[in-house]
């Protein structure tokens, strides 16, 4: 089995003087979809935003594609081919879609390059190319945060609650539009929706009070009712 | 632009004008005074605000600075315009000493400005800190300027071709010079919204406006954009100063009256919004001028230092997050 691309070794969190995370430590393989499961509240987003160097660790360490990233800068760890679509997707809304895209851009030819496949991925887009970022609606917004990570050529994706407030439809689509993009980079997932989460990934990490208590193969995840209700509160059948 | 703001904008500049043209007991001749000095100070408002109207998007704090950038640009103009002072360029044409002392001036700002960002940075995360230590950086500027230069005003002697050249406007004469300010101020406005509007530094200074995070998130140092707003801001200031300084000579207190007022300018344009300041200059350089000769006619000075605040008390009672404000 090839290293994992993403190493995460019982890293602690603050913010202000909260203790949010506490010895988390999980893999992430090289490849395919991993998503991070929890209640509200168990340290999800602050784990993918220390990744980012947004929230600082305190102690342990994240190693991506075997360098230790923990300490540097935000925009240095994001160059080093690590794309992030937050929570409530941050689009700016002054700016028109094309905007929001070119501002991704870390090389010139970078839009050009790939803007075919997200057009592809997310046809909307092409139409509302020239609008306003706030004029779109919540699934729009998604799909352009989406494509705005798409744009250089990370390698590797962390993606907030893509499916949060869509409507049903609009969520097929987000699914549809990450499993493909899968096929060529690896996704590390927050996913409150376990529906969504079970069609999507490949391995599960579960956290709970800041900490991560599981992980696996998420087709086993599936059969264990008893760790789904502990850990997620949700039934499956 | 929405047409409630063009309305609003519009019925603004009616009222100052039709203000302007009462009081002045339909004088044509005052009414044009009021227009073109309006506009005058307008811009040089605008060149004061616009630095403090980006640095504040960007970073949510007001550069206490600011006026004093305007101040040193203006010291450094009429100095090496003046012969006997401490810079001495050994240029004969007063002309061409002017263009020298509004690039040397520029050229300062730029540099002061880097320093001041520079010793901001430890800072950035702590607002409070932040305006505490532009409002020392400004005093540290202003005792700088009293021991060089002392507290004595100073006016501009040494004349050049338009600043002595006239022109006719409504029946009054005025100096080619006041043209020339409008031209360059115009010039320069437009400019930065060139910059802000079709270039990659900004679009990222426009999104960085709104979310600095999700900027870093991308890949983008924020701090280099940081570094290059204060550059600009601080060295439009200067030059502000240093074509203001053949009209106003050169004082010490000339960079607080011009940061109050630029202040009220971003203010009632909107925070964070480009347009909005530039805009909102005009009004209060409007304001301004009509309430000058309005205070002469009735002999009471202080309505004019008064009214820009009076404006933008006027216009938050109306509209809160000023003209081109977003809910922030």
């Amino acid at each position: 089995m090839s290293a994992p691309l993403l190493r995460v070794r019982e890293i602690d969190a603050f913010i202000e003087q909260f203790h949010i995370l506490e010895d988390v430590t999980f893999d992430v393989p090289d490849g395919g979809i991993t998503v991070l499961l929890g209640r509200n509240g168990a340290g999800k987003t602050t784990t993918l935003r220390s990744v980012l160097g947004m929230t600082s660790v305190t102690s342990g360490d994240i190693e991506y594609n075997g360098q230790s990233i923990v300490g540097k800068k935000t925009h240095t760890i994001a160059q080093m081919g690590i794309g992030y679509v937050p929570e409530h997707r941050a689009i700016f809304s002054e700016l028109t879609v094309q905007e929001n895209l070119r501002i991704a851009a870390r090389h010139k030819d970078d839009l050009p390059r790939n803007i075919e496949m997200i057009f592809t991925l997310f046809p909307d887009l092409k139409r509302l190319y020239q609008l306003q970022g706030g004029n779109l609606s919540g699934g729009q917004q998604q799909m352009l945060a989406i494509a705005r990570a798409l744009v250089p050529d990370n390698r590797l994706l962390l993606i907030d609650e893509p499916s949060e407030g869509l409507a049903p439809v609009i969520i097929e689509q987000v699914i549809a539009a990450i499993k493909a993009l899968a096929e060529t980079k690896t996704v590390l997932l927050v996913e409150q929706n376990f529906r969504v989460a079970s069609q999507l990934a490949d391995n599960y990490v579960i956290m709970d009070h800041g900490q991560s208590v599981a992980h696996g193969v998420m087709a086993s995840l599936s059969q264990d009712d008893e760790i789904v209700q502990r850990y997620l509160g949700v039934g499956m059948h | 632009m929405t047409r409630s703001d063009a309305v609003l904008i519009t019925a603004i500049v009616g009222a100052i004008l039709s203000f302007s043209f009462i009081s002045s007991g339909g004088n044509v001749g005052s009414f044009g005074i009021t227009i073109l000095s309006g506009l005058f100070q307008g811009m040089l408002l605008f060149l004061v605000a616009a630095g403090l109207s980006l640095i504040f998007g960007l970073m949510d704090v007001l550069n206490f600075a600011q006026g004093a950038y305007f101040m040193v640009g203006a010291y450094l103009a009429y100095d090496i315009q003046h012969t006997g002072g401490l810079i001495d360029v050994g240029i004969a044409d007063p002309g061409l000493r002017f263009i020298v002392g509004v690039i040397a001036a520029t050229l300062a700002g730029a540099v002061l400005g880097v320093l001041l960002e520079l010793l901001l940075r430890p800072v950035y995360k702590r607002h409070l800190f932040l305006l505490v230590l532009t409002f020392g950086v400004s005093i540290v500027m202003l005792e700088g300027i009293k021991a060089f230069y002392s507290v004595t005003p100073y006016t501009w002697t040494e004349f050049f071709g338009i600043r002595e050249a006239q022109f006719t406007f409504l029946g009054q004469n005025f100096t080619q010079y006041r043209l020339f300010v409008l031209a360059v101020g115009f010039a320069l406005m437009v400019g930065i919204s060139l910059l802000l509007n079709r270039t990659r530094i900004g679009i990222i200074i426009r999104a960085g406006v709104q979310d600095r995070e999700m900027v870093s998130a991308l890949g983008i140092n924020v701090q280099t954009v940081f570094t290059f707003v204060f550059t600009l801001g601080c060295a439009v200031a200067a030059f502000g100063g240093a074509i203001a300084a053949p009209f106003l000579g050169a004082t010490i207190t000339m960079g607080t009256t011009y940061l109050v007022a630029a202040i009220a300018v971003i203010v009632l344009g909107g925070l964070g919004s480009y347009e909005g300041t530039a805009i909102g200059a005009m009004i209060v350089g409007l304001a301004l001028a009509a309430m000058q000769q309005f205070s002469i006619t009735i002999n009471q000075p202080v309505l004019a230092s008064i009214t820009p605040m009076m404006l933008l008390i006027a216009v938050l009672l109306i509209r809160p997050r000023g003209l081109f404000g977003q809910e922030r």
